[in-house]
C-alpha cells in the first residue's frame, strides 16, 4: 500500500492507561517517521508491552489519541502488522506453521473468503524470508522457540503490512534467529516499512536500531539512537538499576535487577 | 395465615432439616473457602459427580442401603477421579479444564448405567437410591442429623486444630512442603472432609447443586475480608444462613423444594457481597475507579500547565 | 426401525457436539460448556411455561438467551475478581436452582420431569414423531436436532477461518479487527442450542460428555483442527452406535453407555495415542534414559 500523503506511520497523543490506581502509562505522546527501526526500551513495568497493546486497542485507555496514517486504526487496520510475545497463544494448538501464517491473511480475505492457493504461496514466501520452508507443515508444538517466533514474524509479513509492532521478538530465540530476525528488520526498512520493537537488551540497542524511545511510565526520551541512546538519558530512564561498565569498544550496558 | 404456615416450625421434623441444613451450609463453607483459595473450586462438582459409580458399586457389593457404605464407595471413586485428572492433565497436553470435563461426565454416564442396571435388576432394597442422587432435604431424619453433627463436628475441630497447616496448604504448598510438613496428607484430608461434606450435601441438595455449597458461600465471604481466619468463619456463616433460610422458605410454603431453595440463598448473599462489600465490591470499586481516573487526568492537566511555556497576558498584549 | 432412530438421534447429537466440542476444548472453555448445560434449564422451563408445549422452536431459543446469559454472567464475575471455576460454579447452580424452583412451582402446569432433563430419554425419541411437509415418521426430536445440526454446519462453515483464529490467537485476531467476542457469543449460543435440542435425547449432563470427551479424544489423535473435528464428529458417532448396542445388551441407561463408551475411548487414545499416549511418553522417555545412559 502506498501512503502518498505525508501523514506519519504513527502519532499517539497524551496516551495514558492505568491498572487501578496506578497509570502504568502517563501522558505518552510521540510521533513516528516512515522507514525508521525503532527500538522502545526501558525497565521491567515500564509500559512497553502495554504503549503497544493500547495502541491497538486490546486495552482500554484512559485518554489519549492515536491517529496511523492520519486516520483512526480501526480504519487503518491493514496496514498494522502485530508480532505478540510468543507466550500468548497456545503452542499445542492442532495445526502446522503454514497455517499459523496464512492466519496473517485472515484480516484481509473479509468476512466470507477463505485462505487459497494464492494465501499458501504468499505464505510460502513469508516463511522462507525467514528460513522456515522446511519445517511448513511441522506441527507447531514441535517448533523450537526461535523457531516459533519465526513463524510468528512471518505471519506479521503475510499481512503486508506498513507499520509493525513487535512485542520483544528477541526474546528467548537461539542466534541464528536473533539473525534472521535482524536480516528482516533491514528488509522491512529497505521497504520503506516503520518497525516498532519492544527490546530489552540494551547491548544491541546501537546495531539494531535507528531510532530508540525510552519508556519509563512517562516518555523520558525519543529521538535518534545516537541522540537519545546517551549513558545520562538511560540513568534517567532506568534510575539506579543500571549498570555501565566501560569497555574500550565503547560502554556495555546491562539492567541489573 | 402467617402464624399457621410458621407454626410448623415447632413440628420436631422440620427442626430435624433445619438443624441439618444449617450444619451443612456451615461445614460446607469452611471446607468450601479452602477449596476456593486453592483454586480448586469445581472440586466440589467432579467429586460428587463421581461418588455416583462409587455409591452404585458400594450398593451392588452390599445389597444395603448404608451411609458410612456410601461414604467409603464415594470416598474410592473420588480419589480414583482426582487421580486420573492429575494423570491427564499431567502426561498429555489435554488442559485442566477438559480433563476435569472428561472425568467429571464419564464418571457420572458410568454412575448412570449402573444405577439403571441397579433398577431394573433385582435387586431388593433399591428405592430411594436415586432420591438419594436428586437430594430431598424433607425425608432427613433424626439419625442422618446425628451423622451430621458428627461430621461437621470433626471438620469445625479439624479445621480449628490445622488451621496454619490448611492456611499454608492453600497458599504455598511447595514451601509448606520445604518446612517439612506432610503436605500429601493434609491435602488428603482437605480431599477427605470436602467427599465427606459432598456426600451429606448430596443427601440434601443433590448431585448438581452441592456444588454451590461448597463454592457460593467462600466466594461471597472472599469480597470482606484480606485475612482466612475471618474468611472462614464468614463462609461457614453465609452457609448455616443460607440453609437455614432455604428451610424455613421451604417449609412454610407449599412444595418448594429446600435445596435449590438454599442455593438461591447463598447466591443473593454472593450477590450482595459482589455489588455492596466495602473495598472489593463492585459499587465500591467503580466510585475508586471514577475518583482515580479523575485524580489522573487532574495530575496530566496540572503536570502540562507547569510543563508548558509561560504565556503572560502582558505578552499578548 | 426404532433402533434406527434411536442410534440417529445419538450420532446427531454427536455430530453437533463433536464439533462444537474441538472449539470448546481448544479455548479452554470446556467447564463452560458444562455450565451452559446445567443454567439452560430455567429457560426451558420458562419457554415451556409460555407456550406450553415442549415442540416449540420457542424454547430452543429461551434456552439460547439462558446460555448466554450465563456466559456473560461468567465473565461479569471473572472480571470483578472471583476466580473462574468459581464464577462458572456460582452461576450455573444458581440457575439451575431457578430452574429447578421453578418446575417445583408450577409443577400442575409443566409436565418436565427432571429426571427426563437430566438424562433424557433417548429411548422414546420414536415415539414422539411429528408431521412436517406430509412426512410424518421422522421423531420430532430428530427435525429439532437436524436442524440444529445444519445450522452448526453453516454458521462454522462460513466462518471457520474467524473461530480457528479466535480459538488460536484472540489478540491477533482483535488486532485485526476480527470481532473476537461476537463469535464468542456466536459459539456460546451455538452451544447453548446443541444442549436444548439434545438435552430430551440424552439429558443435560450427558451433552457435557459428548461435547467434550470424543473433541479431546480427538485432540489427542491429530495435529490438524480441521482433522480433529472429523475424528471428534467420528468418535462421537461410534460412542452412539456402541453405547446403544451395549445398553440394549444390559439393559441399563443408553445416554450413560454412551458417555461410558466415550470413556473408553478415550482411555484407548489416552495410552496408546501415537504421539500423545502415555506408553508412547514412557517408550520416549527411556530411550531418552538409554541415551543418556
Amino acid at each position: 500500500m502506498n501512503h502518498s500523503n505525508l501523514q506519519a506511520p504513527l502519532s499517539v497523543s497524551g496516551l495514558t492507561v492505568a491498572y487501578q490506581k496506578k497509570p502504568v502509562l502517563r501522558n505518552v505522546s510521540f510521533e513516528v517517521p516512515e522507514g525508521k527501526l525503532i527500538g522502545i526500551v526501558g525497565p521491567n513495568g515500564a509500559g512497553k508491552s502495554t504503549m503497544i497493546k493500547a495502541i491497538l486497542g486490546l486495552l482500554p485507555r484512559v485518554s489519549g489519541e492515536v491517529e496511523i496514517y492520519g486516520k483512526r486504526y480501526q480504519d487503518m487496520r491493514k496496514s498494522v502488522g502485530y508480532v505478540p510475545q510468543r507466550e500468548s497463544v497456545d503452542w499445542d494448538f492442532p495445526t502446522n506453521a503454514l497455517d499459523v501464517v496464512m492466519m496473517g491473511r485472515y484480516g484481509h480475505l473479509g468476512w466470507f473468503k477463505r485462505p487459497g492457493t494464492k494465501e499458501r504461496d504468499m505464505a510460502m514466501d513469508c516463511l522462507a524470508k525467514v528460513g522456515m520452508k522446511e519445517f511448513a507443515h511441522r506441527q507447531i508444538s514441535q517448533l523450537s522457540g526461535g523457531q516459533q517466533q519465526r513463524v510468528f514474524l512471518a505471519r506479521a509479513l503475510a499481512q503486508h503490512a506498513d507499520l509493525y509492532f513487535m512485542d520483544e521478538p528477541f526474546v528467548g530465540v537461539d542466534a541464528m534467529t536473533e539473525r534472521a530476525i535482524i536480516t528482516l528488520l533491514n528488509e522491512l526498512k529497505a521497504q520503506g516499512k516503520t518497525v516498532l520493537v519492544v527490546h530489552h537488551d540494551l547491548a544491541t540497542v546501537r546495531e539494531y536500531f535507528d531510532w530508540v524511545m525510552l519508556l519509563n511510565v512517562e516518555l523520558v526520551a525519543y529521538g535518534p539512537t545516537e541522540d537519545v541512546f546517551t549513558k545520562s538519558l538511560l540513568h534517567q530512564t532506568y534510575g539506579g538499576r543500571l549498570a555501565v561498565f566501560d569497555q574500550e569498544d565503547g560502554a556495555v550496558l546491562v539492567e541489573s535487577r | 395465615m402467617t402464624l399457621l404456615s410458621w407454626s410448623v416450625l415447632t413440628d420436631p421434623n422440620t427442626q430435624w432439616i433445619l438443624i441439618g441444613c444449617m450444619l451443612l451450609g456451615l461445614m460446607s463453607g469452611i471446607i468450601g473457602s479452602f477449596t476456593y483459595l486453592r483454586k480448586q473450586s469445581l472440586i466440589g462438582d467432579t467429586l460428587a459427580h463421581a461418588a455416583l459409580p462409587g455409591i452404585c458399586i458400594a450398593f451392588m457389593l452390599t445389597g444395603v442401603k448404608s451411609l458410612p457404605l456410601f461414604f467409603l464407595g464415594a470416598f474410592v471413586s473420588g480419589l480414583l477421579a482426582t487421580l486420573l485428572i492429575t494423570v491427564i492433565t499431567r502426561y498429555t497436553r489435554i488442559k485442566a479444564d477438559a480433563a476435569m470435563g472428561i472425568v467429571l461426565s464419564v464418571f457420572f454416564g458410568i454412575g448412570i448405567v449402573l444405577l439403571t442396571h441397579i433398577q431394573h435388576s433385582s435387586y431388593g432394597n433399591q428405592s430411594g437410591l436415586d432420591k438419594f442422587l436428586f437430594g430431598q432435604a424433607a425425608s432427613m431424619i433424626a439419625s442422618d442429623v446425628y451423622t451430621m453433627i458428627g461430621v461437621s463436628a470433626v471438620i469445625v475441630i479439624a479445621s480449628s486444630l490445622l488451621f496454619k497447616e490448611f492456611k499454608l496448604l492453600s497458599f504455598d504448598p511447595g514451601f509448606a512442603r520445604g518446612l517439612g510438613f506432610p503436605v500429601g496428607f493434609l491435602e488428603q484430608l482437605l480431599m477427605f472432609f470436602t467427599v465427606m461434606t459432598v456426600i451429606v450435601g448430596i443427601q440434601a441438595v443433590g448431585v448438581v447443586l452441592v456444588a454451590a455449597l461448597l463454592i457460593t458461600p467462600a466466594v461471597a465471604a472472599r469480597y470482606w475480608t484480606d485475612r482466612l481466619g475471618l474468611m472462614v468463619v464468614l463462609s461457614g456463616l453465609f452457609g448455616a444462613i443460607s440453609g437455614v433460610i432455604g428451610t424455613l422458605i421451604s417449609t412454610t410454603t407449599s412444595n418448594l423444594p429446600t435445596g435449590p431453595l438454599s442455593v438461591l440463598a447463598a447466591t443473593v448473599v454472593f450477590v450482595f457481597s459482589v455489588l455492596f462489600a466495602p473495598q472489593r465490591g463492585v459499587c465500591a470499586k467503580a466510585v475508586r475507579r471514577i475518583r482515580n481516573n479523575r485524580a489522573i487526568r487532574m495530575a496530566e492537566h496540572v503536570r502540562e500547565i507547569q510543563h508548558s511555556p509561560v504565556y503572560s497576558k502582558e505578552e499578548s498584549l | 426401525m426404532m433402533e434406527f432412530w434411536i442410534i440417529g438421534t445419538g450420532a446427531l447429537v454427536a455430530i453437533a457436539c463433536g464439533i462444537l466440542g474441538c472449539f470448546l476444548v481448544l479455548r479452554r472453555m470446556s467447564l463452560i460448556g458444562d455450565a451452559i448445560s446445567h443454567s439452560v434449564l430455567p429457560g426451558i422451563v420458562i419457554a415451556f411455561m409460555i407456550s406450553g408445549s415442549r415442540d416449540s422452536l420457542g424454547m430452543l431459543l429461551g434456552a439460547s438467551v439462558l446460555g448466554l446469559i450465563t456466559v456473560f454472567l461468567i465473565q461479569l464475575f471473572q472480571q470483578s475478581g472471583v476466580q473462574s471455576d468459581a464464577s462458572i460454579g456460582v452461576v450455573f447452580t444458581a440457575l439451575f436452582a431457578v430452574g429447578v424452583v421453578l418446575i417445583s412451582l408450577n409443577a400442575r402446569q409443566v409436565d418436565l420431569d427432571l429426571d427426563c432433563v437430566l438424562f433424557g430419554e433417548i429411548a422414546y425419541v420414536h415415539w414422539n414423531t411429528i408431521s412436517v411437509l406430509g412426512i410424518d415418521f421422522i421423531p420430532k426430536s430428530v427435525w429439532i436436532l437436524g436442524i440444529t445440526v445444519l445450522f452448526i454446519l453453516v454458521i462454522i462453515g462460513l466462518f471457520y477461518k474467524q473461530f480457528k483464529i479466535c480459538a488460536f490467537d484472540p489478540a491477533m485476531a482483535l488486532a485485526c479487527g476480527i470481532p473476537v467476542a461476537l463469535f464468542h457469543y456466536v459459539l456460546m449460543g451455538l452451544v447453548s442450542m446443541t444442549t436444548v435440542a439434545s438435552f430430551e435425547s440424552v439429558g443435560a449432563i450427558l451433552v457435557v460428555g459428548m461435547l467434550i470427551v470424543p473433541a479431546s479424544t480427538a485432540y489427542l489423535l491429530t495435529e490438524r483442527l480441521s482433522v480433529m473435528i472429523l475424528y471428534s464428529v467420528l468418535i462421537g458417532i461410534a460412542c452412539s452406535v456402541f453405547g446403544y448396542m451395549i445398553a440394549a445388551w444390559l439393559d441399563a441407561s443408553i445416554a450413560g453407555m454412551m458417555v461410558t463408551v466415550a470413556g473408553a475411548i478415550f482411555a484407548i487414545a489416552l495410552v496408546f495415542s501415537p504421539r500423545h499416549g502415555l506408553l508412547m511418553r514412557l517408550r520416549r522417555r527411556r530411550k531418552w534414559a538409554e541415551v543418556a545412559g
